[in-house]
């Protein structure tokens, strides 16, 4: 189980990593597919199985395949030819690492983060799946912020369309 | 089933990966770029919601509710990018370029 944590831990931040360092957006769209492979592969490891295949189906699958079509209809030059002022590479280097020294410092030094993984039990009879739970929730506790969020997917849809018509008035 | 994995594990990775996004977003030059990195920053704090509701188990099931939230996140998120990516479509229409630098006024 934790063999296979580091497995898709290493995937995940390697694409990250590629989606950063690749010259290319082709070639930095694919890495962060990869990326989200692994962290869909993570999700299932924590026994989140309709949020995994979700991220697959929804993340690597239509948001990626958008940020393809967009990168190869705009036609966008292969290299930054410019290279980067050494100042603002500096910087970042600086904010990153001590953004990452400083999470990884406050996450080790709270209690929390040593619990063990809990086992779970699985629920006799019908509705054990966590697609069931899920869908019983988002039907019953969260039904005004499913309905939200359809009014925010028909609100998107149409401003996409009005976005990309030839001239804005 | 006995495991060695522990919440760090989950929260340091998630650290790691949005401290990579992060990066991206710092260093990058190019909008769709900068636009996909601020994605894996969001993935990044989706793996921390399901590992909070993965370790905080009541009467033998993980906290559903960190993954509703999840999928309303994502959800969003598409909506977000769908909108996002017609802003930059229609940027690059009227000034040929996606490169940041070159992208720092208003009006032509």
């Amino acid at each position: 189980m934790t063999f296979f944590f580091f497995i898709f831990a290493a995937l995940t931040l390697m694409g990250g990593i590629g989606v950063v360092v690749n010259r290319n957006p082709v070639s930095s769209a694919f890495s962060m597919i990869i990326s989200f492979l692994g962290l869909a592969a993570l999700f299932i490891q924590l026994d989140a199985y309709l949020v995994g295949i979700l991220q697959i189906l929804v993340y690597a699958g239509a948001i990626m395949v958008l940020f393809l079509f967009i990168i190869m209809l705009l036609d966008i030059p292969k290299a930054e030819k410019k290279r980067f002022p050494v100042f603002t590479l500096g910087a970042s280097i600086v904010v990153v690492v001590s953004f990452a020294t400083l999470m990884i410092t406050v996450i080790t030094r709270s209690d929390i983060g040593s619990a063990k993984l809990p086992p779970i039990e699985p629920v006799k009879g019908t509705g054990s799946s966590d697609v069931h739970q899920i869908g019983e929730l988002l039907f019953s506790t969260y039904w005004f912020p499913i309905q939200v969020v359809a009014v925010l997917l028909l609100v998107s849809t149409v401003g996409v369309v009005v976005l990309s018509k030839r001239e804005l008035k | 089933m006995e495991s060695a994995l522990t919440l760090d594990h989950f929260l340091i990775l998630s650290g790691l990966l949005f401290a990579i996004g992060l990066a991206g977003v710092l260093v990058r030059r190019n909008l769709i770029v900068i636009f996909m990195c601020l994605e894996l920053m969001l993935s990044a704090a989706n793996l921390t919601l399901v590992a909070f509701s993965r370790f905080n188990v009541q009467d033998g099931q993980p906290n559903y509710d960190g993954h509703v939230l999840l999928f309303f996140i994502i959800t969003v998120a598409a909506a977000e990018v769908a909108v996002g990516l017609a802003i930059i479509v229609a940027l690059f229409r009227s000034r040929e370029t996606t490169d940041v630098g070159k992208l720092n006024t208003m009006r032509n």
